[in-house]
C-alpha cells in the first residue's frame, strides 16, 4: 500500500495478466490510485472470463427469470450459489451442478480431469451435501487421431483415478467424438449430493468478530497462471521458474474434506462455508465477504504453505486444490480444529470478519490489500459482445441430409446397422466406463449403459434421484436454439424412462471464442433456447457453468450446450429398466416418426454430412411423452430412449446388453424408421396381457403408440429385411474403443 | 453376532460392508482405525477403499493404525477377520496373509461383474457356500494382481488355502487367478472381489455375495 501510494505511476503487468487497458484504468479508479501487485493479482484472476463470465453475463440472466420453482416445490438456492438445491420431498434435498474442466485436460489430461472433479465435488460439499455420485460427459477428437490418443485415456484415468479414490459412484455420462474437438476436448464434470432440508449451508461471511479458517491441503505454487508473470516482472527477477499451471489433484485430502466437513456441519460449528476453486484466496475470500457483511481482515502470512517461497500474489492467486473456506465464532473454534485434527485435516485462522466494508489482507505487518470486496467478486466488466447470425448459416441450413443416399435393401439396411453399431459414437462404451467405480456406496440402481443414472438415497424409503445429460453438438451447430432444446429434451426424456420426475436443470455451455461474432450468436441463441425450454416444461436452470475459447485457430468446437436434467422418484425399486426383460413381450413404440435425417448419426456416419435443420423440438410431445413414462412404472417392462442411431440403435441397445433379441415389422420406409432421429420417441415392452392397459394410458396421454414387435430370440429381426445375430451384433458394437485403444 | 468394520482415513467401502453386514443378519459395528479398541466384536471387516490414497503401497501405512496391534491379536486367537480389496492389501502387508497385490497388468483401473469359484468353504467367512460354487460378484481395483513366490504358491494351493478363484477371465494378471486366500487356520481371509456390493438384488451384480455375510451367522450356530 504504501509502495503503492508512493509510486503511482509504476508500470504494471495488466496486460500480462490479461486486463485490457480499461480494464486497470477501471480498477484505478475504483481504489482511487495504483493497485498494489496483490490487488493487481486478485483483480486480474476474478476479472478473467472464467471467473466473471463477462462475455456470458448478459446471457445467462435469462435464466433468472424462469421461476425458481420445480414440479414439486421452490428452489431451497439457485443460480448464484457454489450449486443449486432442489427439495426432493421426505425433508431431502439435492445439490446438483455440471462445470467443465476442458483447458487443463488439454494441457495435462489426467490431472485435468481429476481435478475437474475435484472442483465440482467440493462445490457439492460447500452447501452442505454429502457427494452421492458423478458424471462426466467427454467430447474427444475423432477416435483415430493422435492427439485423442493423447488425450482421451489421460482424462478417462484421471476421472476414475480422482472419483473412484473418492468413493463416489459414477454413474454414466458421455463419450462423443468429433473432429471439431480435436485439439479442444471437453471435460465436463457433474457431482449430485444429498441433504437434508436443515443441513443447507450458504457461502458468506457475517458476523463482525467470526474468524476465518482456512483449511485442507496447504497453499502451494500449482494453479497459478498469469502470476508467475507478475512475479518476475516486478519482484524477483531471477526467481524460479515459472511454475505449471495445471493443478495436481490429491483425492485423498479429498475424501478427507467431505468427511471433515461433513462432521463439522454436523456439530453445528460453520457459520459460513466456501471452497476454493479457480482463481483460489482471491475468489473465496472475496465472494465470502461480498456475500456478508462486507468486511474482512485476513493475515495472509498464516496461510500454510508448500512452498515458503511464495509471494503474497502467488498465494492469492494459487489454485491448489483441496481447500476450503470456513466462517467460525470463536466460541466453536475449539470444537472445529479438533474435528479437523480428528481428519489429519491441517487447518488455521487466518483472519476474522468486520464490519469495514473492505477485503483488507496483510503481510508480515504491511497491508497489501484493501478494496471492497464487492468490487473484485461481482462488479467485474461485462461485455455486450457483437453476435449475428453466421453467413453461412442459410446454406448450412439448405444442405440437407434428406437427400443422401439411402440403403435399399434388407442386407444394405442390416450392414447400415452394423456399422452404426461400431461407430465411435454409438459403440459401447465399456473401455471407459469399466475405468469407474460404479458401485460404491452401495447406492447405484442405474447406471451405464442405462439412459439415466439412479441413485437411492434412503434406504428405508427406497426415494431416489436420478440424472442424465446430452447434447448433440451437430444439432446445436444446424440450429444452436433448437439445439439447445434438444439437448434437454433429451437429458429430460433420459430421466422419464426410468420412472423419474424430471425437476430440475444444470448446465454446462462449451462454446468457441466470444470474440467471434458468429460464435457469440451460437451461444446467445443456446442460452434463449435453452430458457424458453425450460419455460415450457416448467423446470428452472439452478446453476452450471460457461466454457469459452474452445477453439484452435478459426476452428471452433461444435455448439456444445451440455445440459443436465436432475429427478426424483418415490420408490427406486420400481424404476423402469432400460433394456429387455423377458422374452414374448410386445415392442411398442411411443412417439411419431417423421423423415428427419438432418445432423443424424447415420448421415455423420455413412456420409460424413452435416447438413439441413435439426429434428423438430417439441416440447408439449415431451412433457407427454414423459407423463406417460411416470405412469407406465410398473406397467412397463422396460423403456429406452430413442435418441442419437434412432430406433435402430435403441432397439439394438436394448437386446445386446440383455441378450433377448427381438422381432419388429416396420410399416412404411423402413430405413427411415430405422435411422431417424425425430424427438420425443422412446420404445417399451410390456407383457401382451397388459398391452390394452398402455394403450389407455398412451391415449390418456395424447401419445402415439404403434405395435412393432415382439422380444425373444437370438438375434434383432426386421421381418421382411433382415435377421441380425446378437453375438455379431454385439461384436461389432463393443470391438470399436478396444480396437483403437488398446485392450 | 457383532461384526467390526474397520474406518481408515481414505475407507470408501465400510459403510457398504456395515449395510452387508446387517443384511446378513449381524450387528455391524463402527471401528476406528485411531482407536486400539475392537469394542467386543466377535469379527472384523478390513472393507475396501484407498487407505492413506494408496500413494504408498497399499496398506502399508494402514497396518501400523492402532487399531491393527489388536485386529492382529484377536487373528491370533482365531477371531474371524475379512478383509476385502484394500482390506485384503492390508492383511497382506500385516503378515495375516502370505503374498502381496500388486498393479493390474493392464495398468488400468478395472470394475466389473467378476464370475468366481468358491474353492475353500471350510472358512467362517465362505461355509455358506458351496465348495466349488460359481458366484458372480463386483471386482474393482487397480491393484489386484496377487503375487507370491513359488514355495508359498504351492504351499497356498497344497493346503486349500486358495478361497476364491477368477473364472472366465483374469482381471488383473493374478498369478493362479487367485481371487481370495486364507491362512493357514482359516479364520483370516482376503478377498480381492466385493461381496458386500453383491448383497441387494436392486444394487450391485445381484445376491451371490450375501454368503460371506451369512456364513458368519451358521459358523457362530455351528
Amino acid at each position: 500500500m504504501a509502495v503503492a501510494a508512493a509510486d503511482p505511476g509504476r508500470d504494471q503487468p495488466w496486460s500480462e495478466l490479461g486486463l485490457k487497458s480499461d480494464e486497470y484504468d477501471r480498477i484505478k479508479q475504483i481504489l482511487g490510485r495504483r493497485p498494489t501487485g496483490a490487488e493487481l493479482a486478485m483483480y486480474s484472476v476474478m476479472w478473467s472470463e472464467h471467473c466473471s463470465y463477462k462475455s456470458s453475463k448478459v446471457h445467462l440472466k435469462q435464466f433468472g427469470e424462469i421461476p425458481q420453482v420445480t414440479p414439486i416445490g421452490p428452489m431451497l438456492a439457485g443460480i448464484g450459489e457454489n450449486a443449486g438445491v432442489l427439495d426432493i420431498g421426505q425433508g431431502y434435498a439435492v445439490s446438483f451442478k455440471v462445470e467443465s474442466h476442458n483447458h487443463p485436460s488439454y494441457v495435462e489430461p489426467y490431472q485435468g480431469a481429476a481435478t475437474g472433479i475435484g472442483g465440482i465435488v467440493r462445490d457439492i460439499i460447500a452447501m452442505g451435501a454429502r457427494p452421492v455420485a458423478v458424471m462426466d460427459p467427454l467430447r474427444f477428437g475423432p477416435l483415430d487421431a493422435d492427439d485423442t490418443h493423447r488425450v482421451l485415456p489421460g482424462i478417462v484415468a484421471g476421472v476414475g483415478g480422482y472419483g473412484n479414490c473418492l468413493g463416489l459412484p459414477n454413474i454414466g455420462g458421455e463419450a462423443v467424438f468429433d473432429e471439431t474437438y480435436l485439439g479442444n476436448p471437453l471435460v465436463n464434470a457433474l457431482c449430485v449430493g444429498v441433504m437434508r432440508h436443515e443441513d443447507l449451508h450458504l457461502a458468506k461471511a457475517s458476523g463482525e468478530g467470526n474468524l476465518v479458517v482456512l483449511y485442507g491441503a496447504r497453499t502451494g505454487g500449482d494453479g497459478i497462471g498469469g502470476v508467475s508473470v507478475l512475479a518476475s516482472e516486478t519482484f524477483d527477477e531471477d526467481g524460479p521458474a515459472k511454475r505449471p499451471s495445471v493443478q495436481v489433484g490429491d483425492p485423498f485430502m479429498e475424501k478427507l474434506l467431505i468427511e471433515c466437513t461433513l462432521e463439522l456441519f454436523r456439530a453445528g460449528v460453520v457459520a459460513g462455508i466456501q471452497d476454493l476453486g479457480g482463481a483460489g484466496l482471491s475468489c473465496a475470500t472475496s465472494e465470502l465477504a461480498s456475500a456478508g457483511d462486507g468486511g474482512m481482515h485476513v493475515h495472509l502470512d498464516k496461510v500454510p504453505l508448500r512452498d515458503s517461497t511464495l509471494s503474497p500474489e502467488e498465494i492469492l492467486m494459487s489454485e491448489s486444490q483441496e481447500r476450503m473456506m470456513a466462517v467460525v465464532e470463536p466460541a466453536d473454534i475449539d470444537a472445529f480444529l479438533a474435528i479437523t485434527t480428528k481428519w489429519d485435516v491441517e487447518a488455521a485462522v487466518i483472519g476474522e470478519v468486520t464490519e469495514t466494508g473492505r477485503l483488507l489482507i496483510d503481510w508480515h505487518g504491511e497491508t497489501v490489500v484493501d478494496v471492497p470486496p464487492r468490487t473484485v467478486a461481482h462488479d467485474g466488466p461485462v461485455y455486450e459482445r457483437p453476435f449475428a447470425r453466421p453467413q453461412w448459416q442459410d446454406a448450412l441450413q439448405a444442405d440437407g441430409a434428406e437427400k443422401l443416399a439411402r440403403p435399399t435393401t434388407g442386407a444394405e439396411l442390416r450392414a447400415t446397422l452394423l456399422q452404426l453399431v461400431a461407430s465411435p459414437n454409438l459403440c459401447d462404451k465399456s473401455w471407459i466406463t469399466d475405468q469407474y467405480d460404479r458401485y460404491v456406496q452401495g447406492n447405484t440402481v442405474l447406471s451405464q449403459p442405462s439412459d439415466s443414472g439412479m441413485v437411492r438415497v434412503d434406504e428405508e424409503t427406497h426415494l431416489g434421484v436420478s440424472l442424465a445429460t446430452d447434447c448433440n453438438g451437430r444439432f446445436a451447430k444446424l440450429d444452436p436454439y433448437a439445439g439447445a432444446q434438444l439437448a434437454l429434451a433429451e437429458a429430460y426424456r433420459n430421466v422419464a424412462t426410468g420412472g423419474a420426475l424430471p425437476l430440475a436443470v444444470s448446465d454446462c455451455l462449451n462454446f468457441g471464442s466470444p470474440e467471434d461474432s458468429d460464435v457469440m450468436w451460437q451461444f446467445a441463441e443456446a442460452c434463449r433456447g435453452l430458457k424458453d425450454a425450460c419455460l415450457e416444461l416448467g423446470i428452472p436452470v439452478t446453476g452450471g457453468n460457461v466454457s469459452l475459447y474452445n477453439q484452435t485457430g478459426e476452428t471452433a468446437i461444435l455448439p456444445t450446450p451440455v445440459v443436465a436434467v436432475l429427478g426424483v422418484i418415490e420408490d427406486v425399486r420400481r424404476r423402469t429398466p432400460s433394456v429387455f426383460q423377458a422374452a414374448g413381450e410386445q415392442v411398442v413404440l411411443l412417439g411419431t416418426t417423421r423423415e428427419e435425417l438432418s445432423g443424424s448419426e447415420w448421415a455423420n456416419v455413412v456420409h460424413g454430412h452435416l447438413g439441413g435443420l435439426p429434428p423438430a423440438v417439441d416440447l408439449g410431445a415431451e412433457r407427454d411423452l414423459a407423463r406417460l413414462l411416470k405412469d407406465l412404472v410398473g406397467v412397463a417392462t422396460s423403456a429406452h430412449d430413442l435418441s442419437d442411431g434412432g430406433l435402430a440403435q435403441s432397439l439394438a441397445e436394448a437386446a445386446m446388453v440383455s441378450g433377448i433379441g427381438a422381432t419388429v415389422s416396420l410399416e412404411g420406409d423402413a430405413f427411415l424408421g430405422l435411422f431417424a432421429e425425430s424427438t420425443a420417441r422412446a420404445i417399451v415392452t410390456v407383457p401382451t396381457a397388459a398391452l390394452a392397459e398402455l394403450r389407455t394410458l398412451a391415449e390418456r396421454h395424447g401419445v402415439p403408440l404403434t405395435e412393432i414387435g415382439v422380444t425373444g430370440g437370438d438375434s434383432l429381426a426386421v421381418e421382411g429385411q433382415f435377421d441380425l445375430d446378437l453375438t455379431e451384433l454385439r461384436t461389432a458394437w463393443s470391438a470399436t474403443l478396444p480396437a483403437a485403444l488398446g485392450s | 453376532m457383532k461384526v467390526g468394520v474397520v474406518t481408515f482415513p481414505g475407507s470408501l467401502d465400510d459403510v457398504d460392508a456395515q449395510r452387508a453386514v446387517r443384511i446378513g443378519g449381524n450387528e455391524a459395528v463402527a471401528l476406528w482405525h485411531g482407536d486400539a479398541d475392537l469394542k467386543g466384536v466377535d469379527a472384523v471387516i478390513l472393507p475396501g477403499g484407498f487407505s492413506y490414497g494408496d500413494y504408498l503401497r497399499c496398506g502399508a501405512i494402514s497396518r501400523f493404525a492402532p487399531v491393527m496391534d489388536k485386529v492382529v491379536e484377536a487373528a491370533g486367537a482365531g477371531m474371524p477377520v475379512l478383509g476385502i480389496c484394500n482390506g485384503f492389501q492390508i492383511l497382506c502387508e500385516s503378515h495375516l496373509l502370505p503374498g502381496a497385490l500388486i498393479r493390474n497388468d493392464h495398468r488400468k483401473f478395472v470394475c466389473r461383474d467378476q464370475l468366481l469359484r468358491i474353492e475353500n468353504n471350510r472358512t467362517p467367512w465362505t461355509s455358506a457356500y458351496d465348495a466349488g460354487q460359481e458366484i458372480r460378484i463386483v471386482l474393482k481395483n487397480g491393484e489386484g494382481g496377487f503375487v507370491a513366490d513359488a514355495p508359498t504358491l504351492e504351499r497356498l494351493e497344497g493346503e486349500g488355502q486358495v478361497v476364491a478363484r477368477y473364472l472366465e477371465m483374469n482381471p488383473n494378471g493374478s498369478m493362479n487367478e487367485i481371487a481370495g486366500i486364507t491362512n493357514e487356520r482359516g479364520n483370516v481371509v482376503g478377498l480381492m472381489p466385493h461381496p458386500e456390493h453383491a448383497v441387494e438384488e436392486l444394487t450391485g451384480s445381484g445376491l451371490d455375495g450375501l454368503g460371506f455375510f451369512t456364513s458368519l451367522v451358521e459358523a457362530s450356530f455351528a
